[in-house]
This record gives structure tokens, sequence and C-alpha cells, in this order.
């Protein structure tokens, strides 16, 4: 394991470069080891983030070159008025919430059964972590025939057991609600990892002191693991946040957006101003407004990232 | 991996050897509990897996029929062989091994010096460098579409491999994890040598990046599947048929959904196929790269 010898060295030689010994000069190299990703940093990351604050202040078009006249804040104000950049942003908080809980508490579940399996765990790793790897296309593909009206997997199922199927990806009741059911399916596997990682961290003596101090399986869970995967959790849950505040994909391609803008997210909110309507301007204000959010978003991340180190 | 569950102690030959003896037998039912609630949703989770397959081996005639059934009346590799046959999916496959493979070279090249400087190098500024390249992985994508479009299409390079490649390279998570790798290696090696007169260049080159083949395979193989995976930035830039990756090709089709069910799975099930074998062959890496790499917090 990799970690194991990381944290081991680390413990002996202090992080960073050596002083002390004697006072060390400018090493030019750095400079010539670091162009080449600062160059490409500057030009796609860094760069385009301060073109697209500046493209916000214009009424920019995609068909016409140049920046287009000045329009101070007015984009933003726009979009703040805009009642589809609100249910954009609502549907992209609603598929948060409705993808992040199971998420983290299916992965747990999954997780802790699998540590508690002697044998086996290669195969539930696979069954759990593979659709993970699968393109966001290929999922939409398979999740859009499974849930075909009628002749589909799902409705069939909940026919069989006496349940008028919905309309799934075509009632706007349910759509969103079948995406977040294929995306959860789709990306549980990483998270049951980073679980299976964290089980293992902890010391099997910690269980059999409890066993020995008459603790069962359940209370062992509750006073033991639980407890102690708190960082990862917290892990967990920021990356899933995080990740779900960027939904795209499964939403663009199993329903456009729709049925009827039904579920458009914020993402695909600003690729259609921006690529369809062409209004670049405003497509660049309403992504700085998503910046903004995900950035509140990274910064509670921190605090409780803080929190839990100063009480650990 | 497995290693921990054999680890218990043996606490036999202790005192407690009774309440020992009924920890272990109560553990094992409650174990064999776990296993199988476990194997009943390990194998929900591939019943779309299964189905797609199941589909895919029908004739696209069968692929409809009311009731539904995974009873499969006459078994064929027909789909497969016409999504193959059709040409399509082998351009989508290059131009995913294309991208991605330059993707991953070049992010695990240029992260990795840079990482090497940060870590190791004495240099003015050098934790200024580390915060502005951290501060990047804060920035989202919804951010960068635009002006990125923008800036490849005014110097002409929408259409081409360069526009899918070059923005996809400078990820600032991976520099985080070479730091983070590069910290933990011990000294003495790169101290040795350089009292032997050896250069930067020369122990990055044959003593770092020898000694970092984990945290190598962990990024090459991240940003190799991030890339693969990537739909919306190579949607933008790519229109021409001859370029598209699989995530755009296969995007393509859902429109023509018609009654080509079978069809349809068949190419979908190839289209996840490359990952799906290297996920196989990988397993380890992957695994141990999520869990090891710094994400663990």
């Amino acid at each position: 394991m990799t970690t194991s010898t990381v944290a081991g060295s680390r413990a002996k030689t202090p992080a960073g470069p050596r002083t002390g010994q004697r006072p060390q000069r400018t090493d030019r190299s750095a400079y010539w080891m670091l162009a080449p990703f600062v160059a490409l940093y500057v030009l796609f990351v860094i760069g385009p983030t301060i073109y697209a604050f500046i493209l916000s202040l214009f009424n920019g078009s995609l068909v016409r070159g140049g920046l287009g006249s000045f329009a101070g804040l007015s984009n933003y104000a726009n979009a703040l008025q805009s009642q589809d950049f609100w249910s954009s942003v609502w549907h992209t908080l609603l598929f948060t919430i409705l993808t992040t809980p199971p998420l983290v508490v299916l992965a747990f579940f999954f997780a802790l059964l699998a540590d508690r399996a002697t044998r086996g765990r290669w195969f539930f790793r696979l069954a759990f972590f593979a659709p993970y790897v699968l393109p966001s296309a290929v999922l939409s593909l398979i999740w859009i025939w499974i849930y075909t009206p009628d002749s589909g997997l799902a409705s069939d199922f909940l026919g069989r057991i006496g349940v008028t199927a919905p309309g799934w990806l075509g009632d706007p009741n349910w759509a969103m609600i079948s995406v977040a059911i294929a995306t959860v399916w789709w990306t549980l596997g990483f998270n049951f990892v980073l679980y299976l990682a964290g089980l293992q961290d902890i010391p099997r003596e910690l269980y059999e002191a409890a066993a020995i101090d008459g603790a069962g399986p359940i209370q062992q869970i509750r006073r033991i693991t639980i407890p102690l995967l708190n960082r990862t959790t917290t892990l967990v849950a920021i990356l899933q946040v995080i990740a779900s505040l960027k939904i795209f994909d499964q939403i663009y391609l199993m329903t456009q957006g729709g049925p009827n803008y039904s579920t458009r997210p914020a993402l695909e909110y600003i690729y259609d101003e921006s690529f369809t309507n062409m209004r670049i301007g405003y497509g660049a204000a309403v992504s700085m407004l998503f910046f903004i959010l995900i950035l509140i978003a990274s910064f509670v991340w921190l605090a409780i990232v803080r929190q839990q180190g100063r009480t650990a | 991996m497995s290693t921990a569950v054999s680890e218990v102690p043996d606490l036999r030959n202790t005192k407690e050897r009774s309440t020992a003896a009924s920890y272990d037998n109560r553990h094992k039912t409650f174990n064999r509990l776990c296993t199988g609630v476990l194997i009943a949703f390990s194998v929900l989770w591939l019943v779309p897996i299964f189905w797609a397959l199941d589909t895919a081996v029908k004739p696209n005639a069968e692929t409809t029929k009311i009731p539904t059934t995974w009873f499969i009346e006459n078994p064929t590799l027909e789909s497969f062989r016409t999504v193959l046959e059709a040409g399509d999916i082998w351009k989508w496959y290059l131009s995913s091994f294309i991208t991605s493979t330059a993707v991953a070279a070049g992010t695990v090249l240029t992260a990795s010096m840079a990482a090497y400087a940060i870590s190791r190098l004495h240099f003015r500024g050098r934790n200024a460098v580390f915060f502005f390249i951290l501060a990047g992985i804060m920035i989202p994508v919804q951010v960068l579409i635009v002006p990125l479009f923008r800036e490849f299409d005014a110097v002409n390079l929408l259409n081409t491999y360069w526009a899918v490649i070059l923005p996809q390279i400078p990820t600032a998570i991976a520099v985080f994890i070479f730091v983070q790798f590069f910290n933990g290696l011990p000294k003495e090696l790169e101290e040795a040598a350089r009292v032997d007169g050896a250069s930067s260049w020369r122990i990055y080159r044959t003593i770092v990046m020898p000694l970092s083949r984990p945290a190598v395979s962990a990024v090459a193989i991240f940003t190799f599947v991030w890339s693969w995976n990537n739909l919306l930035w190579p949607l933008l830039v790519l229109t021409n048929p001859n370029l598209m990756t699989i995530q755009v090709g296969l995007s393509s089709q859902i429109g023509n959904y018609g009654i080509r069910y079978a069809d349809i799975m068949a190419s979908a099930l190839l289209g996840g196929l490359p990952l799906l074998a290297a996920f196989l062959l990988f397993q380890r890496n992957i695994v141990e790269g999520i869990a090891g790499t710094g994400l663990k917090g």
C-alpha cells in the first residue's frame, strides 16, 4: 500500500526542501520545470477565468467577434431576475439533494457489509465500481432503454409487483428522480471504494476489545465504526456535493433538460444561453454566479475539515 | 487488501478464551448475513449491464416484445457485427484513445515536473506558485467553456485534437497528488546524487520518477479515464464525425433510437468495453489510487 509508506516516511523527514544545513541558492531549473504546466495552466484555466469575467461585463455574441458593447453589471442583474436562471439553480440543487444522501448512505452501508465479508471482495468491488468507469453516454443509453415506457425493464418490474409505473423520463415529476436513480447506480462505486479504504484503517483491536466488553455487532458499528469514519464521511459528502453541482452529462443526454425544461441544470442553462442563443456575455455572467455558489460550498467544506482537525 | 481480515489477533490463548469463542460464533453468523445481503445488492447492481447485454444479443425485432422478457428466442451477435462493420465505432475508439493518451501523458509529465520543483527545489515564490496552482481546483468547468471555446475559435483550432487535448492537461489536482507523494519520499538518495554532481533534471528523471510509480499510475489512470469520459468539451469542439470521441459519437446516437434497440445496446456495450477491460486489468491500481493519493483526506 502506498499510503502506509508515504505516511511512514513523512514522519521522519519534514516536508519541503531541506533547510538549515547550508544556505540554499535559488535553483534556476525550477522555473524551467514549472514552465510547461504553468504555461498551459495560465492559457487554459486562469486566463479563461479572467476572460469569462470580462465577457460577463459585455453584451457579447458568439457570432460576432470582439466583446460587444459594455454592459456593466446588467448581465448579472438580468440573470438574478430571470426565472430560468433560478429554476436551473433549483434543478441543480434538487439533483444534489436527491443524489447525495443515497450516494453517501448506501456506499457506507455496502462498504460496511463488504468489510465483514471474508471473501469475494473483488466481486463486490467489481459489481459496484464497474458502472463508474462507463462513459456517461453509455450509462444514458442503457438507462433510457430501461426507462422506456411500457416495455422497459423498470416499468415491467413495477408492473409485476402490482404498481403502476410512472412515465419516468417523460414525466416532469419523475424525470429528475429517474436521472437520480441512474446516477446513484453509476457513481456509487467511487464512494464505496473510499469507504472501504477508511474501514481498513480502523484497527481490528478496537472491535476485539469491544467484543470482550460484550458489544454486539450493531453496537460496534454505532460506537466504533461510524464515529471513526467521520472524516471519510465528510470527504465523501463534500466531493459528492461538488460533483453534483457540476451536473450536466446525464441530464443533457437523458432528458435534454426536459420535459419542458423541468430538469435543466445550471451548466446546461449556461450552455444553452451561450451556444444556442449565442448570448455569451450573459452566459459568462451566469457562469460567474455559479462559480460563486461552488466557492461557497468549498469554503463550507474547508471550515468543516478545520473544525474536525481541531476536535480530532 | 484482503490481508486485513486475516490479521485478527488470536485471542484463544488468553484468559478471555470463552468470550473470544462466542465472539467468533456470533460474528460468523453476522458476517454471513452481511455477505448474503451484499450479494443480493451487488447482483442488483449488475442488472442494468446484463439487461443491456441481454438486449444486444436479441434480434432487433425481439427487443420490443411485450411482456418484457429476459428470455432470448434467437440469440445472435448480429447487432455487434452491424455496429462493428458500420465502422463509426472504430473511429471513435481511435479518437478517444489518441486524445486520452495524450492528455494522460501530458498531465503526468507537466504536473510531475512542476510538483518536483515545488516539493524539492529552492526558488523564490515557491509557496505562492503552489497556492496559485491549488486555487485552480476550485474553478469549475462552467466558467471555462465559453472563453475556451472563443480561444480555440480565434486560433482556428476547433475540430482538431489539439482543442480536445490541450485544455485537459493542466489538472491542478495532479500537481497536488505529486507534491504529496514527493514530500513523502526519503531525500537521502537525491542528496547523495547531488553530492556526486547530478543536476535537478537528472535527479528528477533517474531517481524521483522511478520511485514514484504509484503516483504516476494513479494520475495516469485517472486523467485517462476522466478524459475518455469527458463529454461537454469534446461535444463543443468536435463536430467533424471523423474526429468524434466515443462520448460524442454515442451521444449522437441518442436521437436516432428508432426501433434498433439491440444495435443501440451493442454500441453502448462496445463503447463501454475498453474502460471496463482496463478496469479489470488495473483494478488494484485504481482502487489503491483512489484510496491512497491524498483523496482520503
